[in-house]
């Protein structure tokens, strides 16, 4: 018998009218209802007024005591021992607006009943649990569906040419263009091939040198060799682990209302780079990622990798503002069902939270198997939602320790661990004891203390399984029936034998398992799809984030499934499947074009050619770094994010927001991610959301991206960087032309390229004695000059006075742009001491060059910032200038923002 | 066919210099570098197939799925029923829930009367300009589902957004400026809102940020090479290009790629002017709710939106968050209203007295509603519903203090029902724009906004 009263609140169906329903009806009452009033309602009402045949008109439903009384739309159908309070009694009576049921008045005999059942307390014994939506979903039927078929290999289909493949991909390609009367486009060009390869595989250009090399090798091994070479480098696990870094909604700040950073979140970042580096086989890979911190290790450093991975599941984007504890809690193990779901299976299995999944045989009983599993974990990012009593956010001792290192490795490390000890015990005390103003300063004083060094960001065990109900229409304090930890029943057979989950256990290193056996129709398919993407541009399965029935369909699944045991046969190994993929012919077609072929596949779904691609804005920062030599390349620096205070939310895109796209010269992927606030060198070119998961990138044109390869600071600053390394050695025009154009288009000019680039560059040198100076330069120089006298003469310069000043600061900026040894020291300071003393006509006294050194210290440091110069001199020297233009001409050609 | 409105190159420059501070030398140089490099501007003006009403569109796009019953849509029957249980399940699996009345009182507004809210005393000044589109209803109840729904009329597939349909249809009166921009686009169906899918790239939205300390557009000017030797070197690029573009046998993108330079060589010179807003006058500042913290953001989005409308910009999105009001209805709905009614005022205010506002279509609304019933009984909140909702229209040829369609007590739409696909359609209907004759072929097929739905809503044109 379910209680009445509070608890009831908690039901849809509020019913908070059933007071005094609560003890049983009498024998002789339930006979009077089963004979006398059930079957007129059955007979009658049913048919439109009924919950279980789903035809609730007027909002009411007659089949259910709560469903009677808590009547519809008009009111309470039945109230206990009112008569005339009962809506049903006036229908019934056909004597006012409602008239019920509309087939006719029945027997007065049968409403006199009514009226004598109501009067009896309208004792009613049907009742109903409230209940869950029938699920309606055929799970065995849903099997069926391609994707969740095992893959098989399949003997190789035959081509009508049977010269032209090189391998097993290429038979399945070419058969999939005979099939539909393609031809496939001619090799591509050895420069071609060398830059596509090298852009892939590392997210560089190859260097001038490497071009030469690649040009110069005749042997039949030479494009092996380059692959093996690139596989092996450091930059490959760079390249890659971005990609990955996508697909995890990778972030170095929590974001959504409360922003606070992950000061470790790198940790689980390099660790990513270092498994593509290392080759770690995919499943393992995966295993470590759901539950390394359950799995057995060789090593101490092996087991502080299994604990960092599983910073896979912490890293998510959680509300700390989020006012409902449980709430929080189904969103935080939601968090985790999206991105293990969607990155390892292609399946969006959260939207099961809330009800059936609309488009895939998911029900949500199999949602909150998984979230029984994650809920069972306990989330260690750090963070705490909804601090009391004036508590930070951040605590470490809501990180992971990890095994391997010590928290203090400093002689004083016992001290700081005793500070830091006492004060948190003082500060859990404190907040018990609602102490505002102590748990503040304790707060503070904490924050004083350093950082243990032994953090990470990931997941624990909670001890205990949780005992989780569905949550009907995903309201967590709408309980329907309870689950088990589980998996997605219609990724496995019915009579499959699945890993058995322990009481007490989470079920995760079940769940990882269970991702990685063979016999997982999708994880080894969903992987081999993301390497196929990001080699042609295009996954087999274009949608590579969803597998299921609303994604598109796989345009060569015989292919797909190739690669998907083949990987698997080649123990998971990443590296394999690339080598595999980027050796076939496929791969080293030109993006040549041919009409009939595109008119009757124009997005080469057929692979018919190549794919001119876009480069990522990671790869179009890295090069124009790597052109110019600033690139710094090796192990990755700490994140700054460790060195924020971790307490500090980033809430202003002023305070602790740097530009360190900008100022940093480490790759891209090094470069922190902060949710809410878009870098927006990133963001122009295309950078993903990042908190949730993104396979593939928007590739957009626009005006942004033209103005700043145009305009920025950043691609003038590398452009003059990359001249000057180039005039550091002789040689001769045509041949640096030569070298530029290997640098930044990896090829050789053309005679009329090469024509063109000379003449530009020479009329450019000659050009710049009397080239106006644009208009924000001359302002600019202004705006300084005209503050330098204010300081100077305590007062605001006249017309006149500023005038002759500017005139002073052009002769200065004119002598060091024909000869930049003309004056000695920096020549903004020289041009401001010669206004200064022609001003005051007399040498500025000690007070007034330290106001002046001051004004000019502050202006240089702000402009510094701008990576400007005070005193815009077109360049020091006019060949620099000249040459550093023609490179910043090619970094804004379209060339340079793809491979072919 | 369309054909060019303007082929004479004076008559082009004509309209691309019409009405702003144009710097003739830098129109001039760009115009004959694109001649001398044999590019053709996509964007160039187009005829509509019939006269039009409107030249262009700002959008206003209300993310999250505002409530249409606590706003624009007046429906006594909440009231009535309030507390009462509706069944309705508006999306499946979810439960009805207590019917819940108006969070705020409405209040006859204008001499039409119209019932609006009282949480937007700016905006119900101009009910007589607005009609209230009651009874829009969509597909999806789904945020990004819905959201991109609205834009592009797709939820499977990849489809240009409406914007670029428009700048594809009409081209654009300002060669420089984008056709189409789109400020603050919200994150939920990213890219895909402003893009332009099989449309040539030029088509795209041009994403700007109105972000309170940052400029707009960044790196909008170069403090290194004045405009001529800048040309010098953009002459020099597109020399480059064009040998790509000989290589890739006319690759659009690399053709969108050559297009989005020359556009934004041509917005340096015009952006700065256009985004300038301290050269408004206070009165207006302080009119768009400029000096006030609640409204600054959607403020200056509005102001900008009337500087580039009045400079020929085709398509204006511009964009506000958080409709998505499942708890704290009352309080998150009423700072929505403080943010947005005087800006939105003040802007038809601005448009009418230069009288602009009846070529200018103003279109309101997200992408889709709220259920007349509960959250759940803890929380103030409404959920998802996309069988109603309510849009609104203002200016552009639309009658003007008229409500138009109704829902139902379960929030349904039941009367004068319209689609996001009829209310696309009727977009481009003011614009002279045919939806059924506005096609593009791509992959052997003619595509269209509307595929094969849409009606244009003649009840409501004026």
């Amino acid at each position: 018998m379910r209680n009445i009263g509070g608890i009831l609140l908690a039901v849809p169906l509020a019913l908070a009218t059933l007071a005094g329903a609560a003890e049983s009806p009498t024998g002789e009452a339930l006979e009077f209802f089963e004979t006398k009033i059930r079957p007129v309602l059955a007979v009658n009402c049913y048919t439109c007024h009924s919950a279980e045949a789903k035809t609730r008109m007027g909002g009411l439903s007659l089949d259910t005591r709560d469903g009677i009384r808590e009547g519809g739309l008009r009111g309470h159908a039945v109230v206990p021992g009112d008569v005339e309070g009962s809506i049903v009694l006036q229908a019934l009576r056909y004597d006012g607006t409602l008239k019920m049921p509309p087939t006719g008045k029945l027997p007065d005999e049968v409403i006199a009943n009514f009226e004598e059942w109501i009067k009896m307390g309208a004792p009613d014994p049907r009742e109903v649990k409230v209940k869950q939506a029938a699920s309606t979903i055929d799970v065995e039927r849903g099997r069926q569906y391609w994707a969740f078929v095992p893959p098989q290999n399949k003997p190789l289909p035959a081509v009508a040419d049977a010269s032209w493949p090189l391998g097993a991909i290429d038979h399945h390609v070419l058969a999939g263009m005979e099939k539909r009367g393609l031809r496939p486009a001619p090799d591509a060009e050895k420069t071609d091939l060398l830059r596509r390869v090298t852009f892939d595989l590392t997210g560089l250009p190859p260097t001038a040198e490497e071009v030469d090399a690649f040009l110069q090798d005749k042997d039949e091994s030479a494009y092996r060799r380059v692959v093996d070479r690139l596989l092996e480098s450091d930059r490959f696990g760079e390249r890659w682990g971005r990609h990955w870094l996508d697909v995890v909604r990778y972030a170095d700040t929590i974001g959504r209302t409360r922003n606070y950073p992950f000061p470790v979140a790198w940790r689980y970042r390099d660790y990513v780079i270092q498994s593509f580096n290392e080759d770690k086989p995919y499943d393992r890979f995966v295993q470590e990622q759901i539950a390394g911190d359950l799995l057995p290790f060789d090593s101490p450093e092996q087991r502080m990798d299994n604990q960092i991975a599983t910073g896979f599941l912490a890293i998510g984007a959680n509300d700390l503002n989020e006012p409902d504890a449980k709430q929080f809690d189904m969103d935080v193990a939601d968090e985790m069902i999206n991105v293990s779901t969607r990155s390892m299976l292609a399946l969006s299995v959260g939207c099961a939270r809330c009800h059936d999944h609309k488009f895939d045989p998911i029900p949500t009983k199999d949602y909150y198997a998984l979230a029984t599993i994650f809920r069972s974990s306990e989330l260690r990012n750090g963070l705490r939602r909804r601090p009391q009593f004036g508590a930070g956010y951040f605590h470490p001792n809501r990180l992971v320790s990890l095994d391997g290192l010590p928290d203090y490795s400093s002689a004083d490390g016992a001290a700081i661990r005793a500070e830091r000890d006492r004060i948190w015990t003082a500060l859990l005390a404190a907040q018990k004891a609602r102490d505002r103003t102590k748990t503040r300063a304790l707060t503070r004083e904490l924050r004083e203390v350093p950082l243990p060094e032994n953090l990470a960001i990931g997941v624990t065990e909670a001890g205990e399984t949780a005992a989780l109900k569905v949550n009907i229409g995903g309201d967590p304090h709408t309980l329907g029936e309870p689950v088990e930890a589980g998996f997605v029943q219609v990724l496995y057979p019915a009579d499959a034998e699945l890993p058995p989950i322990k009481k007490g256990d989470s079920g995760r290193l079940q769940l990882a398992e269970w991702l990685t056996r063979r016999d997982n129709p999708l994880t080894a398919r969903v992987m081999a799809n993301r390497v196929w993407h990001h080699l042609f541009g295009k996954g087999l399965v274009a949608t590579v984030d969803n597998f299921g029935s609303s994604g598109r369909q796989p345009t060569n699944q015989a292919l797909l499934d190739y690669l998907a045991v083949q990987f698997m046969d080649q123990e998971w190994s990443v590296k394999s499947l690339i080598r595999e993929i980027v050796s076939s012919r496929a791969y080293r077609l030109s993006t040549g074009f041919d009409k009939d072929n595109f008119e009757s596949d124009p997005d080469n779904d057929y692979l018919w050619r190549a794919n001119l691609r876009r480069l990522e804005v990671e790869s179009l920062r890295d090069s124009v770094l790597f052109v110019s030599g600033e690139l710094e390349v090796g192990p990755p620096p700490p994140s700054p994010i460790y060195e924020i205070d971790p307490n500090q939310q980033f809430r202003t895109a002023g305070g602790s927001l740097k530009s360190w796209e900008l100022e940093e010269s480490y790759r891209s992927v090094y470069v922190p991610v902060i949710r809410n606030h878009g870098n927006r060198f990133f963001e122009v070119f295309d950078f993903p959301e990042p908190s949730e998961t993104h396979g593939t990138r928007d590739i957009t044109t626009g005006p942004s991206q033209a103005l700043f390869m145009m305009n920025s600071d950043f691609v003038r600053t590398h452009a003059l960087t990359a001249a000057e390394r180039l005039l550091a050695s002789r040689s001769n025009d045509e041949a640096r032309v030569r070298t530029m154009f290997r640098q930044v288009l990896s090829r050789d000019p053309s005679a009329e390229e090469s024509n063109k680039a000379v003449t530009h560059v020479r009329a450019t040198m000659a050009g710049l004695d009397t080239e106006p100076r644009p208009e924000s330069a001359v302002v600019a120089e202004q705006e300084w000059v005209r503050g330098l006298l204010a300081v100077a003469l305590d007062r605001e310069p006249h017309g006149d006075e500023m005038t002759s000043a500017m005139e002073t600061v052009k002769a200065v900026r004119r002598s060091v742009e024909r000869d930049a040894d003309s004056v000695s020291g920096d020549p903004t300071v020289v041009a401001a001491q010669r206004v200064v003393s022609e001003f005051l006509g007399r040498a500025p006294s000690r007070e007034e060059r330290s106001k002046v050194s001051k004004y000019l210290r502050e202006k240089q440091a702000s402009a510094r910032k701008a990576k400007e110069r005070l005193l815009a001199v077109a360049s020091a020297n006019p060949e620099h200038e000249a040459w550093s233009r023609l490179y910043h001409a090619l970094f804004n050609s379209a060339e340079f923002r793809y491979r072919n | 066919m369309m054909q060019h409105m303007l082929s004479d190159r004076r008559g082009f420059l004509r309209t691309a210099a019409a009405g702003f501070g144009y710097t003739a030398f830098a129109g001039l140089a760009a115009m004959d570098s694109l001649q001398a490099n044999g590019a053709k501007n996509p964007l160039l003006p187009k005829a509509p197939h019939f006269d039009p009403k409107a030249k262009r569109v700002i959008f206003m796009f209300m993310q999250g799925g505002p409530t249409q019953h606590d706003t624009f849509d007046y429906n006594p029957e909440l009231i009535k029923y309030a507390g009462k249980h509706s069944e309705m399940k508006l999306a499946i699996g979810t439960q009805g829930g207590k019917i819940l009345p108006p969070a705020f009182e409405f209040k006859r507004s204008g001499e039409s009367g119209l019932p609006i809210a009282e949480i937007f005393p700016h905006l119900r000044q101009h009910a007589d300009e607005m009609c209230l589109l009651n009874g829009m209803h969509t597909d999806s109840p789904a945020h990004p589902q819905a959201s991109i729904f609205a834009h592009t009329g797709s939820i499977t597939f990849v489809r240009p957004s409406i914007g670029a349909w428009v700048v594809y249809g009409l081209g654009t009166e300002n060669q420089d400026l984008p056709g189409f921009v789109t400020i603050n686009p919200p994150a939920v169906g990213g890219a895909l809102l402003y893009g332009s899918a099989f449309l040539p790239a030029s088509y795209q939205g041009t994403r700007l940020n109105v972000v309170e300390g940052q400029d707009p557009v960044e790196n909008i000017r170069n403090a290194r090479m004045g405009f001529d030797v800048q040309r010098k070197e953009l002459d020099f690029v597109q020399q480059l290009n064009r040998g790509m573009l000989d290589r890739t046998e006319g690759d659009d993108q690399v053709e969108g790629v050559i297009q989005s330079y020359e556009l934004a060589f041509r917005m340096q010179s015009a952006v700065p002017e256009a985004m300038d807003l301290s050269s408004e006058p206070e009165s207006v500042r302080s009119a768009y709710g400029l000096d006030e913290d609640a409204s600054r953001n959607f403020g200056t989005q509005c102001l900008l939106a009337r500087r580039m409308a009045e400079k020929g910009v085709r398509f204006i999105e511009i964009g506000h968050r958080g409709w998505d009001q499942h708890n704290s209805l009352r309080q998150r709905l009423k700072a929505n209203a403080d943010a947005t009614d005087k800006p939105i005022a003040a802007l038809i205010a601005d448009l009418k007295q230069r009288g602009m506002l009846d070529e200018t279509l103003i279109v309101w609304g997200g992408e889709f509603g709220r259920s007349t019933y509960e959250q759940n009984d803890k929380s103030d909140g409404r959920r998802h519903n996309n069988r109603g909702f309510t849009m609104w229209m203002a200016g552009g040829g639309i009658k003007g203090g008229i409500r138009h369609g109704r829902s139902d007590e379960h929030g349904v739409a039941v009367e004068n029902r319209v689609h996001t696909h009829d209310l696309h359609a009727t977009i481009l209907h003011q614009l002279g724009l045919d939806h059924e004759r506005l096609t593009y072929r791509y992959a052997g097929r003619d595509f269209r906004l509307t595929d094969v739905h849409g009606r244009v809503v003649k009840e409501i044109l004026a």
